[in-house]
């Protein structure tokens, strides 16, 4: 079983073709940024939307452990006395209190990916895994790509390699396609934007690179972290440098749009105030012109 | 697009359409003088003859392709034969804020003095509400159907290529031989036979005789210029700027600066040529209608006649169509590419002038529900592109791609196009069409010819006649040249669920509108409330299949369309009208609107009230009493909380199959007065805007007054699960029974972004299709903007939207439709 926060159809931009995107819970990364911090823990969230509330309170009174009360028009919940069991959440009748993650086991998540077959054949689309990071969720991504395959269903997992090399290489070996994301070439600040160091995610794109497994790098690109022209040139030179085919370059600009999701889930977006922007379109046009300069195809998502 | 279309184009998007008395006053004169001398056939024909002869002939500047209904560009004739406008309603179209139609004080003294005492009694709108019963009009006046046929004519007409090889001459010989064969010893219809077809041959001469009337003055208006060049020579100088053309002003005023006799010697020569154009329209004129065209441009004038004829006669629904355009011009376009009479510019030019001719010809007014219900400007003429040729090959050709660029770059209301899909379609095609989409103007639609060549065949067309059959006016397939293919009016299906509810009772009269079908508290199960519901279905579909046919008797014997006739496959042959079984097939339509609404609504029942026990019928039927008046926490938990249809969920789907199965049951086989039968339909137009404001709230949740679902498409806002699951839910009706279905969905303009996008929303599309999906369109449009449009509507006066199976601008919308397209679920990439 496996915690899924989110399942998204019609999704183009994560690989070939129409696309169907499973989001497993759970991420050994914390970036400042990212945009679904409700997959960052392995467990299950309760989500909040204040605006959906009738502030009927069938949840206040349905919970089992009176964790939840109602203040000043809204919901709050006491993290001490709340054991997640969700029946606030199935109760709520406007979805304004939610449960992020739901536990599916492989044949559940197998009969809704069979469900689309039809669109991955006509589009020559197929599955994206991603997350959370779904290499996280080591036996479920393994048992999922494998019935793929078998049924000749093509797989795209999105990961940011922050993974032992073996589960790595597995994993390389058994989908179609990689989508890595580089998001800091100074090993330091990567850790102070995402939690974790970058030696063992940039050694193991080097050994994706060298197996020779169709993979696409993608870039987050923050005004104020990582667009400056010093990264930039040095991931252009990084790439530029790994073995084999050299791979396409996808640029994500940056947006904010995870403050609304912070606060339904009730922390705080960017609590140390690190600067963040969305780059200019000057910035974009300029980091792809510097990845043409070293050779390297770059678009923009 | 050049200097003459853009004049063209923008004199008629300024043009405000008005009200032209000129035919509605000849017609009355003639039928004052001669009603009662004629078979009603050839009273007609002479009728139109008389139109033909009398009506004032318009030929503007800069054009090529000419011709129009009213004296000038949208000037719209009445049809006081079918509905004779009263004063009231004269001032409420020219008053009006929305789809305004002006006319001056004087005209209407006119209009009230010359037409309205004579028709008093005699229209058919009055033959036909003189004579239904009072079961029919407490349901029609409930709003649970609309009877399309009570103020305008039978339509949906669309023509296949015999017109591109035939001319009236020709037409003419063959009527002449028909009469010869009668058999006045045996055939008691004989004598019907012959005055159709006499009446045929005299509108025969009328079209001819219309068409000479522009020749001779395309000539006198190049004689006059002739003359005033000469003139201007003799003088060495312009005579007086009161007989300046206009052509010369616009040469002037793009000229600024230049020596005014540098202007004059262009002037000269831009007259010289427009004197060759009116010479070369006059010719082509003078051959077409008469004999079949033998050039490009002769073959877009010949339908443009065929099209004047035909809504001058009587401007049936949706106007009149050329079907295949692309194929009926590719021979010809083909043929003068390789002797080099034609360049690719030229035809593209002369497409264009057709095209902006088609928008200069907005909707007749009409008057009452069916104003309600239908409000917009725009007359269908629904262009088809693509699909294939009779022998099942590929129909696309380069003029393909020119009618798509013309559709592009003019961007006007008028006409609709569509692209048609078939396995054996080039993906350049489909792409070249997805890129049009994906500018946001609502069009073009597309269509799923593998589909409709299976309904038209399952409805026992044969294969050939129908690969050349195609979609016209929305959505609604026909055998293209060889079919009266009749909607008859939509069908309130949630409406009808509303009124089993209340027990025969319409919640919002408070009147008897329907069978006593069980007091719904008494439901044991939710077999026994659907079991109620099909009764109650049954009972209102035979009520409006009566009705309908006794109009049908009413057209037939009245309004007989006997230069229609000349144009559609075997009237000649069988000696009957349009409207009387002459064509090859004969259908009739119902469209069923509200799909997606009676699905969520039946689906609330039985989830909550006979499976979960989440609240009792009582409370659910007081609430919707009460349009959830102080139940929104009950409202939110259906919203939320049940299976509805467009989520690709087995348990909302399986309910609307069984519900679309059992309105095909109702229709399907009911017998029309023409020796066929009714067929389903799934349109809804506008229709499911006024459907919603004749009901109270729903078991859906769906608030009183609020929009219905339109044609097949989920309910607004209740499809969650994005595209793939929309078409999934609908491709599991067996789409292939109906007449037409209509699936709207809208993306955020972000989805289309790239040429990748495209490709995806390609194979989005065809993947529908390999589904045996009929008809898919697209709304490429943000609320942001829709809601800005709202604001300012004079920035955004050229926001085309997509509405139901035809674009209209937003702005000519009133507010129930334009919050109908924003509540549509929006599509977003992520």
């Amino acid at each position: 079983m496996s915690y899924i926060f989110d399942i998204k159809r019609y999704s183009i931009n994560d690989g070939p073709g129409i696309r169907l995107t499973v989001f497993f819970k759970g991420c050994p990364l914390s970036c400042v940024w990212c945009h679904n911090p409700e997959g960052i823990d392995k467990k299950q969230n309760k989500l909040y939307t204040r605006e959906k509330c009738l502030n009927c309170q069938t949840c206040v009174n349905i919970c089992p452990n009176t964790a939840l009360a109602m203040t000043s028009e809204e919901i709050s919940t006491d993290a001490s006395l709340c054991v997640g069991c969700g029946k606030c959440a199935d109760a709520c009748p406007t979805k304004a209190l939610e449960m992020s993650g739901k536990e599916l086991s492989i044949d559940e998540i197998m009969t809704i990916i069979e469900k689309e077959i039809i669109i991955f054949d006509q589009s020559r689309g197929g599955v994206t895994f991603c997350g959370g990071e779904p290499l996280y969720n080591k036996e479920a991504l393994l048992e999922l790509l494998g019935r793929c395959r078998k049924l000749s269903i093509h797989t795209t997992v999105d990961t940011s390699l922050h993974s032992s090399p073996e589960l790595v290489k597995e994993v390389a070996l058994k989908c179609d396609l990689l989508l890595i994301d580089i998001k800091h070439m100074d090993s330091n600040l990567h850790y102070k934007y995402t939690g974790v160091k970058n030696e063992l995610i940039l050694s193991n794109i080097q050994m994706v690179a060298q197996m020779g497994v169709p993979y696409i790098i993608r870039i987050p690109l923050i005004e104020g972290v990582n667009a400056d022209e010093k990264n930039i040139t040095e991931t252009a030179r990084f790439i530029s440098s790994l073995p084999g085919k050299m791979p396409v370059v996808e640029f994500l600009p940056y947006h904010d749009i995870a403050k609304g999701k912070h606060a339904k889930l009730g922390s705080i977006y960017n609590p140390d105030n690190i600067p963040m922007e969305k780059p200019s379109k000057e910035t974009i046009e300029r980091c792809v012109e510097m990845f043409k300069d070293y050779g390297i195809e770059a678009h923009v998502l | 697009m050049n200097d003459r279309i853009n004049r063209l184009r923008k004199l008629s998007v300024e043009a405000e359409p008005t009200l032209s008395i000129e035919r509605a006053l000849i017609e009355t004169e003639f039928y004052r003088n001669n009603y009662g001398k004629y078979p009603i056939p050839v009273l007609r024909a002479l009728n139109f003859m008389e139109i033909c002869k009398r009506k004032a002939i318009y030929i503007g500047e800069d054009e090529l392709i000419v011709g129009e209904r009213g004296p000038r560009p949208k000037a719209i004739p009445t049809f006081p034969e079918l509905t004779c406008h009263s004063v009231e309603d004269l001032n409420v179209l020219n008053s009006r804020e929305l789809q305004r139609y002006t006319i001056g004080k004087e005209d209407i003294e006119i209009y009230a003095k010359e037409v309205i005492p004579y028709w008093e009694g005699k229209t058919q709108r009055e033959r036909i509400f003189g004579h239904v019963p009072d079961e029919w009009r407490a349901a029609y006046e409930a709003g649970l159907f609309t009877e399309f046929m009570e103020q305008r004519a039978p339509g949906h007409t669309a023509l296949n290529g015999k017109i591109y090889k035939m001319g009236m001459l020709d037409f003419k010989e063959q009527i002449a031989a028909e009469i010869g064969r009668l058999d006045f010893l045996s055939d008691p219809e004989a004598t019907d036979k012959q005055e159709q077809l006499r009446a045929m041959d005299i509108s025969c001469d009328a079209v001819i005789l219309f068409a000479e009337r522009h020749a001779v003055l395309a000539e006198e208006m190049a004689a006059e210029l002739e003359m005033q060049i000469e003139r201007e020579v003799a003088a060495g100088l312009k005579i007086s700027a009161g007989l300046e053309t206009a052509a010369d002003r616009e040469v002037k005023s793009g000229v600024e600066g230049k020596s005014g006799i540098g202007g004059r010697a262009e002037s000269g020569a831009k007259s010289g040529s427009r004197i060759s154009e009116l010479r070369r329209i006059a010719e082509v004129c003078r051959r077409v209608p008469a004999q079949a065209p033998k050039s490009f441009w002769e073959a877009l004038q010949m339908y443009w006649f065929v099209h004047l004829g035909t809504i001058t006669e009587l401007n049936g629904w949706d106007a009149m169509n050329p079907g295949h355009l692309d194929q009926h011009l590719a021979p010809f376009y083909e043929r003068e590419i390789a002797a080099g009479t034609l360049t690719r510019e030229e035809a593209k030019e002369l497409i264009a002038c057709f095209w902006i001719k088609v928008n200069n010809h907005p909707a007749p007014p009409k008057v009452g529900i069916t104003a309600r219900e239908s409000g917009t400007y725009n007359d269908f003429t629904n262009i088809n592109i693509g699909g294939v040729k009779a022998d099942g090959s590929d129909g696309t050709s380069e003029v393909s791609y020119i009618i798509l660029e013309v559709a592009e770059e003019l961007h006007i209301l008028q006409p609709g196009s569509s692209i048609h899909i078939s396995s054996r379609t080039p993906e350049r095609f489909l792409k070249a069409g997805c890129n049009v989409i994906r500018k946001g103007y609502g069009y073009p639609s597309v269509f799923n010819t593998d589909a409709y060549v299976q309904e038209l065949t399952r409805q026992g067309k044969s294969l050939t006649d129908a690969r050349e059959g195609g979609c016209s006016g929305c959505i609604e397939v026909g055998a293209f040249g060889k079919e009266a293919y009749l909607l008859t009016g939509y069908l309130n299906v949630p409406k009808i669920l509303e009124v089993t509810l209340n027990n025969g009772v319409d919640p919002v009269s408070g009147k008897v509108v329907g069978l006593k079908t069980g007091d719904p508290l008494e439901f044991k199960s939710f077999e026994e409330l659907y079991k109620a519901f099909i009764n109650q279905l049954n009972y209102i579909t035979d009520l409006k299949i009566r009705v309908s046919n006794y109009i049908d008797r009413m057209f037939a014997k009245y309004a007989p369309a006997t230069f229609l006739s000349v144009v559609i496959e075997d009237c000649i042959k069988k000696g009957k009208d349009y409207y009387n079984g002459g064509p090859r097939y004969n259908t009739n339509y119902i469209q069923c609107t509200g799909l997606g609404t009676v699905t969520d609504s039946l689906a609330t029942i039985k989830w909550h009230v006979f499976e979960k026990g989440t609240f009792s019928m009582e409370k659910l039927l007081n609430a919707v009493a009460k349009n959830f008046d102080g139940e929104e926490i009950l409202r939110q938990t259906i919203i939320n909380k049940t299976p509805f249809f467009g989520n690709n969920n087995e348990y909302a789907d399986s309910i609307a199959v069984r519900v679309y199965n059992d309105l095909f049951d109702a229709i399907e086989g009911k017998p029309n007065t023409k020796g066929e039968c009714f067929h389903l339909n799934m349109l809804s137009t506008t229709c499911h805007v006024y459907f919603g404001k004749v009901m109270g709230a729903s078991p859906s949740g769906r608030l009183s007054g609020r929009p219905i679902s339109d044609g097949t498409s989920p309910s607004q806002g209740s499809d969650t699960n994005g595209p793939t699951s929309v078409i999934q839910s609908l491709s599991r009706l067996d789409q292939i029974k109906s007449g037409g279905t209509l699936l709207n969905l809208r993306f955020l303009p972000n989805l289309v972004k790239t040429e990748q996008d495209v490709d995806k929303l390609a194979s989005l599309i065809r993947t529908y299709f390999s589904l045996n999906g009929h008809h898919i369109q697209f709304n490429i449009v943000d609320t942001i903007t829709l809601r800005n449009a709202q604001k300012r509507p004079e920035e955004y006066r050229d926001l085309l939207v997509r509405m139901a199976g035809y674009s209209d601008y937003f702005n000519h919308m009133n507010i129930d439709l334009q919050e109908e397209i924003i509540s549509r679920t929006e599509n977003d990439a992520f």
